[in-house]
């Protein structure tokens, strides 16, 4: 326990732990915080968490977070939500989509309420600046639409999130890793009931009872070898969700930003190109001109992403092995620099030694974002099929599929979609807590967790846990990264298949119970394996390119047969080596209201 | 465009890649389960002059001793989990590249200091996160904004605070601080950066109380200005010259 408020009665037993709370949030990046400030002065809240909260991967967001507050120039939500539709290349169901951009406004300012230091215009108003895809009237010109705090607009938003759950005095449980969501059959149907969490520091498991469980862990780039995403992000509580036999949304699409640092994969922000920086290859070419014409180096991420590696494919790359373009950021100026991007200079000078105040920065494609996972209706609330609500279940953040991204997210919108739909997830959950009671727990709610921790601890297996992980990432690096083929994703499905069965076998080293990291690596990576497949399995079946999901083999768009959302559930024997034995796929209609698929030009 | 330069630089760059050498670490391992007192053990890893202490220890763990306990998260310095001591300085682990030590002798890397030790490189935080609320690092604003609207500040007031803003909450300062070691009632330096950011925040209307609380005993007063925390801090705060403004608030009696 981490807090200074009262604490809540707890009981022991059988050694394991029971908590009871109106509302249990999962994690505690943006979306979890942003919930818990919505939650906590109306319930009794709880908020669980793996890390401590300032760890979050919120923190490592940089660029800015999209609004039409047109403090700058003229803007709309209007404007934004037709973006965030174009950008998302049709996926995106339009009605959350209006109510991301219509909600923006709010979202920032009551961020800016809360202490937000934002940058400012010389009025004194939140400063604004150009991000990928984000554009005046329908696509006519880039358009100053994101708020900013220099490049750490993320970490300040962790930052003013805390700071708030600090002022309110929410119940934190830090490091206590959530393992299994409980459910209880109620009338014949699997209600939620409870969440079986272990606690780092003395391997102990403890049950949070709750009438409002809201997820909110974040996403699972691990499933990469290059990713900007953090050790941590191993998807835990989307893979919770999957194992329950809930459905998982366009788990296909996942976002490559252009500009990680090459061979690291540490993220350079879009924010950098909203400044004036361009992208050349190895003749110094502004490549993005043939493209993308009218918005160039600002078209949005997949559409950069997948050009950069055209350049490198066709040997235009720079570098003594062709294998990467050049960020070039020279003509900015120090001042720019060290003012509005100072965290990405300082990154390029530490990790490549690179000063981009005078030399451009080699950078590569990174795996940065789900835009999948678990599906909600705008209400933040959990389906369980196309559109049956789960009563008291709620997801935010990148765990989960809304879905404002469609294919491809749109820079700037995530920092977005943590704060509106972390704040409706919250807000929902204190509507729903005051008239239901306490759905009752199993008897032994922590059974399957203890099973399968025990099976991993005891385990006499021989496979080393990094081994398999290494496998697994170079594979998807490999088979199923911007450009796929049903060659390549066949390929990583084999190896997947392998990978899980030699799972069964893995060595954990440590036996000890207090801060048993070795197991919870163990851990995470059965959850790794687990999304890599339904990831896998998904952009096998469809077979068209749009946004994110590049099939080289099928380069077209194919709005007559694929202009719908994947669901996949698992169904069958979850631990058979045979993908197609356990998963299967349906498909969601995709909400339009104002804007009827057109070609995606820019 | 200085493509040729870059060239030249990448070339370098990519024969020092080629070269690994064997680097030992001597890491100060703790199991309170086992072990009476911490015990230092060495390990031989090979490594690029690029890489970084972080990916040394992911090798020792995922290759050799999967026992080996630390924290970690983000890996690029953001995210402030893996502050440990490395050859006598607090660093980032995640920061700190091999190529930036003399690897002629070996590398010493133990938890930071003035936190209870825990296991191995892990430290409890509780002490460190309670310091930091007790000076209510949040916004205390009596005057109401207009609704749906930002309150204004000039880029001038922006800028007073922006350093201070910039803290991570890593802990290398606080537990670089030789007050701090000997004295853990001592706030410690990042609780006060992160009351300097509120102090000199225009919008915040508590800079009185936040004072009041650092012209305690164990306040600003306990600071040496030795500015080991300024040497630490891996965000290149300026820690020791935050604190000394907050002094001179104090004496002020206003920001």
């Amino acid at each position: 326990m981490n807090s200074e408020s009262a604490h809540v009665e707890t009981k022991i037993v059988d050694g394991v732990h029971h908590h009871q709370y109106d509302i249990v949030i999962v994690g505690a990046g943006g979306a979890g915080m942003r919930a818990a400030i919505e939650a906590g002065p109306g319930a009794r809240t709880a908020v669980i968490s793996k890390l401590y909260p300032t760890r979050s991967h919120t923190g490592a967001a940089q660029g800015g977070m999209a609004a039409a507050l047109a403090n700058v120039e003229e803007d709309s939500w209007e404007w934004h939500t037709f973006d965030t539709v174009k950008g998302g290349d049709y996926l995106v169901d339009q009605d959350a989509a209006e109510i991301l951009a219509k909600e923006a406004i709010d979202a920032v300012i009551d961020l800016e309420n809360m202490g937000l230091p934002f940058n400012r215009t010389p009025e004194g108003k939140i400063d604004q600046r150009r991000f990928g895809g984000h554009t005046r009237d329908h696509g006519k010109a880039p358009v100053r639409r994101a708020c900013y705090a220099a490049d750490r607009t993320g970490h300040m938003i962790l930052q003013t999130l805390f700071q708030n759950c600090v002022k309110l005095g929410i119940e934190f449980y830090n490091e206590y890793y959530a393992l299994d969501l409980v459910m209880t059959e109620v009338d014949g149907v699997e209600q939620p009931s409870g969440i079986v969490a272990y606690e780092l520091a003395t391997g102990e498991l403890h049950v949070f009872q709750a009438k409002a469980i809201i997820f909110a862990t974040g996403g699972f780039g691990k499933i990469y070898k290059t990713t900007s995403n953090a050790h941590t992000l191993t998807g835990d509580g989307v893979g919770i969700i999957w194992r329950k036999g809930l459905p998982l949304e366009d788990m296909e699409f996942f976002q490559f930003h252009p500009t990680g640092l090459a061979g690291l994969g540490i993220l350079l922000t879009e924010g950098a190109r909203g400044e004036g920086a361009i992208l050349r290859n190895a003749s110094g070419e502004r490549f993005m001109e043939r493209y993308a014409p009218t918005i160039k180096d600002l078209a949005p991420r997949d559409i950069v992403a997948r050009c950069m590696v055209q350049e490198v494919a066709e040997g235009r790359g720079a570098g003594p092995h062709k294998d990467y373009v050049l960020l070039d950021c020279t003509h900015l100026g120090a001042e720019v620099l060290e003012t509005k991007l100072p965290d990405i200079t300082e990154f390029a000078r530490t990790y490549l030694g690179v000063d981009p105040v005078y030399e451009p920065v080699p950078v590569m494609p990174t795996a940065h974002y789900a835009m999948g996972g678990i599906p909600t209706n705008v209400a933040a609330e959990v389906l369980r099929d196309n559109t049956t609500v789960v009563p008291g279940l709620y997801a935010a953040g990148e765990c989960a599929c809304v879905s404002v991204h469609g294919s491809n997210r749109l820079g700037t919108n995530s920092l977005l979609d943590i704060n509106v739909f972390g704040k409706r997830a919250g807000r929902n959950a204190v509507e729903y807590v005051k008239d239901v009671d306490y759905t009752p727990l199993p008897d032994d709610p922590a059974a399957g967790v203890r099973r399968m921790l025990e099976q991993l601890r005891d385990s006499n297996g021989t496979e080393r846990i990094a081994a398999i992980r290494k496998e697994l990432q170079d594979e998807m690096d490999k088979g199923a990264q911007v450009f796929r083929t049903d060659e390549s994703l066949a390929h990583v499905t084999e190896v997947i298949a392998g990978l899980r069965d030699r799972y069964r076998n893995v060595a954990v080293q440590d036996k000890g119970k207090r801060f048993n990291t070795d197991l919870l690596e163990a851990v995470e990576l059965g959850f790794l394996l687990d999304l890599a497949e339904v990831v896998v399995f998904s952009a096998r079946n469809r077979e068209e390119s749009r946004g994110g999901h590049m099939r080289d083999d099928f380069p077209n768009r194919d709005d007559a047969n694929y202009m719908q959302h994947t669901m996949a559930y698992l169904s069958g024997d979850a631990h058979s080596s045979d993908a197609a034995d356990h998963i299967r796929l349906d498909w969601k209609p995709v909400t339009i209201t104002r804007y009827q698929p057109m070609e995606r030009k820019y | 465009m200085t493509t040729a330069t870059l060239e030249a630089k990448s070339t370098d760059a990519a024969d020092a890649a080629i070269r690994s050498f064997t680097v030992t670490f001597l890491i100060r391992r703790f199991d309170p389960d086992v072990d009476t007192e911490p015990r230092w053990q060495d390990f031989d890893v090979e490594m690029y002059a690029t890489d970084r202490v972080l990916d040394a220890l992911h090798k020792i763990k995922w290759e050799q001793d999967g026992s080996l306990t630390f924290r970690r998260s983000c890996a690029h310095g953001i995210c402030g989990s893996d502050a440990m001591r490395i050859n006598g300085r607090n660093r980032l682990a995640c920061k700190t590249l091999i190529k930036d030590l003399d690897i002629s002798k070996p590398i010493y890397v133990e938890a930071i200091k003035g936190l209870p030790l825990e296991k191995d490189l892990v430290v409890d935080m509780e002490p460190f996160f309670a310091s930091y609320r007790e000076v209510q690092p949040f916004l205390i604003a009596n005057s109401t904004p207009e609704p749906g609207k930002e309150r204004i500040q000039s880029i001038a007031k922006r800028e007073i605070f922006d350093d201070t803003t910039k803290c991570i909450l890593c802990a290398a300062c606080t537990s670089s601080c030789p007050v701090f070691w000997t004295d853990g009632q001592y706030f410690g330096p990042a609780a006060i950066v992160n009351a300097h950011r509120f102090i000199f925040d225009s919008r915040d209307d508590a800079a009185s109380v936040r004072l009041d609380i650092l012209n305690d005993k164990e306040g600003v007063w306990r600071c040496r200005t030795t500015f080991n925390c300024t040497d630490a801090c891996p965000r290149g705060i300026e820690v020791t010259k935050a604190i000394a403004e907050v002094k001179q608030a104090i004496m002020r009696g206003k920001p």
